[in-house]
């Protein structure tokens, strides 16, 4: 769909990344990894969240150091070390949030730091005139004396492009510019980017709007757990095997043992939601829970996984529908009142929304436990001290010291640490988001034995996962999202990674398919 | 916990005594104490004695810090308080007085808590109203002047003695252990520690975080009220101006020094209260030394840096950096 005509493949590669490699302690972020933007190239970065995306950004704007690997701007190796190195060398970034000051105005801003100067004195006229004829060509023709606040999101993110194009870009990386632009916006957003193509400079596009994607980029690589999957011309490219390249595994590879599924009306439900869902958020949808029995959650990055955990734990107050324990209707407006209800849940982000890094592992084990008997019951150091020690054995959390802060541990301990922080509870209902992100091979292993070993004790399990075979591997019934709204649900033998994948990718504007 | 502290504490111990040993060396008889009229006396009572008010605030300040916020009014809440009782001390009898007083900085603490945790005014800025505010409501209580009184109860808080020691002093060991019963006997401190180390995530574990950070802004605004009344009792009189003045930073100093981080999270009662110790241990030496008094503000801004950098991970760092540097050499 790119206006461009010259076919991807003839184009003078501008940027070559070969077999990068970053680890983060055990975790390898990126693998082996290549990736090549010619001049003149819109060419989308992919994955999920976790998939290296960022990292592979970091790594090329200098923000981390790379651990092995070469990459080269237009022949010439480089290494930046800071993002200054990067912006020098010729590569801008443009974040989802503008990193601009939105009390300066628009030529202040767009001319920070190398404002024109008469005999040490800023030349505002001039500042004011070039910035005018600069944003000119962006197709944009605004007051550029007025603070860059009170103009839109969309105009903020041109702004901050034409800053970055002016310091002699070649490269600009776009890292989810259009997420919180209107139709409108981006149609502005995009032709700036088709122009600045126009001219030779190549534009990496991070973004999880597949239809945008189709829209304006040449070519596409996606990234998956740190390794690269594949990079194809977006022509050639169906909208399904965009998706399966994204979550799945090839179809061949998926032949693996799946939970047992009874039928699920032999199981008794635990918790209901019927109508249940928030404005703007996720759409009402009905969901049942029943002991032993693992629902999955699948979907785009985006789709409303997370936000329909977030309402089942009632981190976000829904704003439609009922929720009913054991049949009885309950009230859900925050985690407290789920916790109280016997609800555990956690969540993706785990350092920001899951562990409280400074305590102690023991603090950390005993804490939701503590704040549902309240403050007059206090669990004794003897209680807190076996309570932690038996999840730690349980769980196999390592070191298997209590005392060590939370913030120490690796990833998978930390997360084996949460788990234990909701057993505690004695739970109905866990809903774990993403618990395996982040998590080295033996870990993850270790964290999908433990969710199949949770459900045959009984327990209701909601997970969300972008690892379809995951999924497949430990639900019995998945649920999948598409645009903030559940559109299918799947049971017994339908649950299959190619059934989850058609469902992920119906009802796609095929028309754009096929018009490339 | 009982282990804890000692350990985090080494640093507090070190300048504490440090202190104390200088303020031996200049004045020889720092460390006498007599027996007179049933009440002790010596330089040591001294610190102890006039570090109580700000001992008593460091109580409250801690909490908050630990939740992640600060409370700047404390200063202003003594002179409420303080003006309260003042004015109340020669119609009514003790419990009232001092009842009145506390209720005042109870309220003074909800509003805080109220502006904080409820409408999530950032705290600085929530506190500073009622720093700028709480001055003017203790001068609408004295009406402009400087209350005095002669009702021996009060006064008596600011300089009677139980059992040989100031009033005041057992009054601050008191609070010291009420607030430890209360922090360590429930699980208030574990989830104070965890609402300040990560709100988010505790709010996720069910943790009650609003509730959290609404009750330590009220129990610092009690513990600055029981500070007002004693500052007042001592002078046996309300100054609306004078009464607690940037008594809010030594406060923060104190806990501070006393280790605790102000983006929140672990704290400990006891080293805060030696840190308020430590504070008054260098003005009391200073004042006996017979150096001028302006030169208390330079040295304690030394010693401050040399606690905080005892504390600071970065001189780990640099330690070994230096033992590199020094290997490295031939």
């Amino acid at each position: 769909m790119s206006d461009s005509s010259a076919p991807p493949a003839a184009r003078p590669s501008l940027l070559e990344i070969r077999g990068l490699t970053k680890s983060f302690g055990a975790l390898k972020a990126l693998q082996d990894v290549d990736f090549t933007l010619g001049e003149g190239e819109i060419h989308a970065l992919l994955g999920e969240n976790g998939a290296g995306k960022s990292t592979l950004i970091k790594v090329v704007t200098g923000v981390f150091a790379r651990d092995a690997g070469t990459v080269r701007l237009a022949g010439d190796e480089i290494a930046p070390r800071s993002a200054k190195d990067a912006v020098e060398a010729g590569i801008a970034t443009v974040y989802q949030e503008v990193n601009l000051l939105p009390n300066l105005s628009v030529a202040q801003n767009l001319y920070l730091g190398r404002q024109p100067t008469r005999f040490g004195v800023v030349r505002q006229a001039e500042m004011r005139r070039r910035a005018h004829a600069l944003l000119l060509d962006y197709g944009l023709d605004i007051d550029v004396g007025a603070p860059l606040a009170s103009y839109s999101v969309a105009v903020q993110h041109i702004t901050a492009i034409a800053r970055a194009v002016d310091l002699s870009a070649r490269v600009l990386i776009l890292d989810e510019p259009t997420a919180s632009l209107d139709r409108h916006e981006v149609e502005i957003l995009f032709r700036v980017m088709r122009k600045l193509a126009a001219d030779g400079i190549g534009i990496v596009f991070v973004s999880h709007f597949l239809d945008q994607v189709y829209e304006i980029c040449d070519r596409v690589t996606v990234l998956r757990n740190g390794r690269l999957i594949g990079t194809r011309d977006i022509t050639d490219l169906p909208r399904l095997d965009l998706i399966r390249m994204m979550l799945g595994r090839e179809l061949a590879e998926t032949t693996h043992e799946r939970a047992a599924s009874q039928p699920d009306t032999a199981r008794e439900v635990c918790v209901s939601f019927k109508g249940f869902g928030k404005q703007g958020y996720v759409a009402p949808f009905d969901l049942e829970l029943r002991r032993g029995e693992v629902v999955g959650l699948a979907g785009l990055l985006g789709s409303g996984r997370t936000e329909t955990a977030r309402l089942v734990f009632g981190a976000e107050r829904a704003d439609s529908g009922e929720a009913s324990v054991a049949g009885k209707a309950v009230r859900l407006n925050s985690p407290r009142d789920a916790a109280g209800l016997g609800f555990g849940y956690c969540p993706e982000e785990r350092k920001t929304e899951g562990i409280v890094a400074d305590l102690t592992v023991r603090e950390n084990i005993v804490l939701a436990l503590q704040a549902r008997r309240g403050l007059h019951r206090p669990l004794s150091r003897r209680e807190q001290d076996e309570i932690a020690m038996r999840y730690i054995r349980m769980l196999d959390i390592r070191p298997p010291d209590p005392e060590r802060p939370i913030g120490l541990l690796s990833g998978g301990n930390q997360q084996k640490a949460l788990l234990a922080r909701w057993l505690a509870t004695s739970p109905k209902l866990l809903v774990l988001d993403e618990p395996t992100r982040g998590i080295d091979v033996g870990a993850h292993a270790e964290i999908i034995r433990l969710v199949r070993d949770l459900c045959e004790q009984g327990l209701a399990l909601l997970v969300i996962s972008s690892e379809l075979d995951e999924i497949v591997t430990y639900s019995n019934r998945v649920v999948v999202l598409r645009d903030r709204a559940h559109v299918e649900e799947l049971k017994g033998d339908a649950v299959e990674v190619s059934s989850i994948l058609a469902a992920i990718a119906a009802d796609a504007p095929t028309a754009q398919e096929v018009a490339s | 916990m009982t282990l804890r502290i000692p350990r985090r504490g080494l640093a507090q111990a070190f300048a504490l005594i440090v202190i104390l040993m200088i303020d031996r060396a200049v004045s020889p008889q720092f460390f006498n104490l007599h027996l007179q009229d049933g009440r002790l006396f010596g330089s040591v009572i001294d610190v102890l004695n006039r570090g109580t008010p700000v001992a008593l605030l460091s109580l409250g300040m801690v909490l908050v810090i630990a939740t992640g916020g600060i409370d700047l009014s404390v200063g202003a809440v003594m002179a409420i308080a303080g003006a309260t009782a003042a004015s109340l001390a020669d119609t009514h009898s003790l419990p009232v007085v001092i009842g009145s007083a506390l209720a005042v900085g109870l309220a003074c603490g909800l509003w805080n808590g109220i502006l904080v945790a409820v409408l999530r005014i950032q705290p600085i800025v929530a506190t500073l109203i009622l720093m700028v505010a709480g001055r003017g409501i203790a001068q609408l209580i004295t009406e402009g002047r400087i209350v005095t009184f002669t009702s021996p109860d009060l006064v008596w808080m600011g300089n009677g003695a139980v059992l040989g020691l100031p009033t005041p002093i057992v009054i601050a060991i008191g609070m010291l252990l009420l607030t430890g019963a209360v922090v360590r006997g429930t699980a208030l401190g574990l989830l104070i520690e965890a609402t300040g180390g990560n709100a988010r995530a505790s709010e996720l574990s069910g943790v009650g975080t609003r509730a959290m950070i609404l009750s330590v802004y009220v129990w610092c605004g009690i513990c600055a009220a029981l500070a007002g009344v004693i500052a007042a009792a001592d002078i046996m009189g309300a100054d609306a101006n004078n009464a607690g003045l940037w008594l809010e930073l030594d406060a923060i100093l104190a806990v501070v020094i006393g280790g605790t981080s102000l983006f929140g999270g672990r704290f400990s009662l006891v080293l805060a209260v030696a840190g308020a110790m430590i504070i008054q241990a260098m003005n009391t030496g200073i004042l006996l030394s017979g150096y001028p008094p302006e030169l208390n503000l330079l040295v304690k801004a030394v010693v401050v840096l040399a606690v905080l950098l005892a504390q600071s991970p970065r001189l780990g760092d640099l330690s070994r950096f230096t033992a590199r540097w020094r290997r490295s050499k031939p």
